[in-house]
């Protein structure tokens, strides 16, 4: 359990119903300060809902949630966060400057530091050519990126980004990548949530699988990094064979000629080859594999997505 | 500051967007056709060589006339321009980016509040500033009470304003919008009931103007402003279209002046407690 100063994020039963429908049944919820933390979940399953209960757009029927240390949807925090909302938009008739000056405002930020930071994001996010073009006249991958620079204008502690990747090209999403680096090198907090689970597992520290509106598990992707499952066709598996595999590995799975185990670092495959020979085992193939994300995902989340 | 930071956008947005100039420019045309209308009735006075005090008060209800129609205006370009503001920008989402920045919600609600203000200010400075303009410049006649009377078309503005910036915290744009407008068209019909009541000495037809008005003020604050800017023959005699038999008193002012301060802390206490 981390300490409540050490949080960015803290859910105790969160709760939505939005007229007799529950959105969110039971969302409790530590992240870290500092954490890329991914938010995955079938369509449904409360994520968005979360993010507004956090942001405190959407009030929770019940709970508690809080961020940066305040309640959620404390005004004077929101100086310390950005947002990204999915398929971001806003009034048409500004130019980028303008957009990013009025946000500025809002946040606070003097006319001197946003002479600074403004070109600066522009040319972070690709958009310097259109800093006077008006949104009105930008493709949707302009306007996500615009989004992601209002998102950033403040220097936040903490970035909720909703779907960033929704409209971008691949170029595009490299640059989501990087800049969730960026702000993660900086100290800041990250929580994205994102369909595209192969994102999520190059940029994310840690995830949360949430069906329901609950978290099912959730899961470090730094460490799981290493963790390597192996799958062995061999003759002459013993029980006796089969548990002395639980040294190395804590789910080890014997079906037939088929042996699968997962081992926490791919250094220990020698050591379980060389067991199994000096046991009789007649070792035929031996293939290592990562498990993917998407894998994990529905091994937990289920393949109905919860639909 | 954030009131003010919203207040400015609000008010550059109908400059951008090309509604306080197409509105000008609408106003502009309507006074063209209004004197227009005051030069061949000017020169078919002379013609007929009436008398000064009848050609006097002939102007007077023309003059009253054309504020009529500018009341009418002002009252569709209320709802028209605001209607959307708070409902529209809800369902798209727009209003998240605004509602997650270290602004309370109820700055976001009056900066946008006082941005109309600002427009409708303008707009109706304007219009009535034109008519009266136009008409002393043709006939020298100008309205009698005119800043009270221009006070009152602007405070009918705001009553509206406040009450579909109430309606678009709960409804989608279109119906807050045929509620603001229904809910005057009831005021409207009340203020005619109440006036025939009025001519016809029927005490219980005035009785039912009275709790339209009651119901929604708008209408009886035109009735006042018209009261306050004819002349005092066409009032004492009864012989305008727009004479008032009945004039909303001094309580019935203050009344709706609370009625837009409940419905401008209703938008907020709704806004304020509401899901984005």
């Amino acid at each position: 359990m981390s300490r409540a100063s050490d949080l960015a994020i803290r859910t105790r039963g969160l709760r939505k119903v939005f007229s007799g429908k529950v959105a969110v049944r039971n969302l409790t919820l530590e992240v870290s300060r500092g954490e890329v933390f991914g938010f995955l979940g079938p369509n449904g399953a409360g994520k968005s809902t979360s993010v507004k209960m956090l942001l405190g757009l959407v009030f929770p029927t019940g709970g508690e949630a809080e961020i940066l240390g305040c309640p959620a949807g404390h005004v004077g925090t929101r100086r310390r966060v950005g947002f990204l909302p999915e398929h971001f938009r806003f009034y048409d008739w500004l130019t980028s400057v303008e957009l990013l000056k009025l946000h500025g405002r809002l946040y606070g930020m003097s006319h001197a530091a946003l002479r600074e930071r403004i070109p600066a994001l522009l040319e972070l996010v690709g958009l310097a050519p259109h800093r006077d073009k008006r949104l009105r006249d930008f493709s949707k991958g302009m306007m996500q990126r615009i989004g992601l620079a209002q998102a950033l204008l403040n220097e936040p502690d903490l970035i909720f980004l909703n779907e960033p990747t929704s409209g971008l090209d691949p170029i595009g999403r490299r640059l989501v990548r990087d800049i969730i680096k960026a702000q993660r090198e900086r100290g800041a907090t990250v929580l994205l949530n994102s369909h595209l689970l192969g994102e999520v597992e190059v940029t994310c520290d840690r995830v949360a699988f949430i069906k329901d509106g609950e978290v099912l598990e959730t899961r470090q992707l730094t460490e799981d990094a290493e963790q390597t499952t192996v799958s062995l066709r061999a003759l002459r598996v013993t029980a006796e064979v089969v548990n002395g595999l639980s040294q190395w590995s804590r789910s080890v799975c014997s079906e037939g000629e088929r042996l699968r185990l997962t081992l926490s670092s791919p250094a220990q495959l020698p050591e379980v080859v060389r067991y199994l020979v000096a046991k009789g085992v007649d070792v035929y193939e031996v293939t290592p594999y990562r498990r993917s994300l998407e894998e994990c995902f529905l091994e937990i989340i289920g393949s109905d997505g919860g639909l | 500051m954030g009131v003010w930071i919203m207040a400015a956008v609000t008010f550059r947005e109908a400059s951008r967007k090309k509604i306080l100039w197409m509105a000008l420019a609408a106003g502009a045309a309507f006074l063209v056709l209004f004197a227009t209308g005051l030069h061949f009735q000017g020169k078919d006075f002379a013609a007929h060589g009436m008398s000064p005090v009848l050609r006097r008060e002939i102007t007077f209800a023309m003059l009253t006339m054309g504020l009529y129609a500018v009341d009418l205006l002002a009252v569709l370009m209320t709802i028209l321009t605001s209607v959307d503001t708070l409902s529209g920008e809800i369902a798209s989402g727009t209003i998240q980016a605004v509602a997650t920045k270290p602004v309370a919600r109820w700055q976001v609600l009056i900066g946008k509040w006082l941005g109309f203000v600002a427009m409708l200010t303008a707009y109706i400075a304007f219009m009535v500033g034109g008519v009266n303009v136009v008409t002393y410049a043709i006939a020298g006649v100008i309205a009698r009470h005119l800043v009270r009377g221009c006070f009152l078309i602007w405070m009918e503005s705001l009553i509206l304003l406040s009450v579909t910036f109430a309606f678009a915290t709960y409804f989608s744009t279109l119906t807050s919008g045929v509620l603001a407008l229904g809910l005057h068209g009831l005021a409207f019909l009340g203020g005619w009931i109440e006036q025939f009541g009025a001519l016809t000495q029927t005490q219980r037809a005035v009785r039912v103007g009275v709790i339209a008005s009651v119901l929604m003020p708008s209408e009886s604050l035109w009735r006042r402003a018209a009261f306050e800017m004819q002349s005092p023959l066409a009032n004492a005699m009864r012989i305008s279209p727009f004479s008032t038999l009945s004039v909303p008193s001094t309580a019935m002012i203050v009344y709706a002046a609370i009625y837009m301060g409940v419905a401008l802390a209703l938008a907020i206490r709704r806004f304020s407690q509401r899901d984005l």
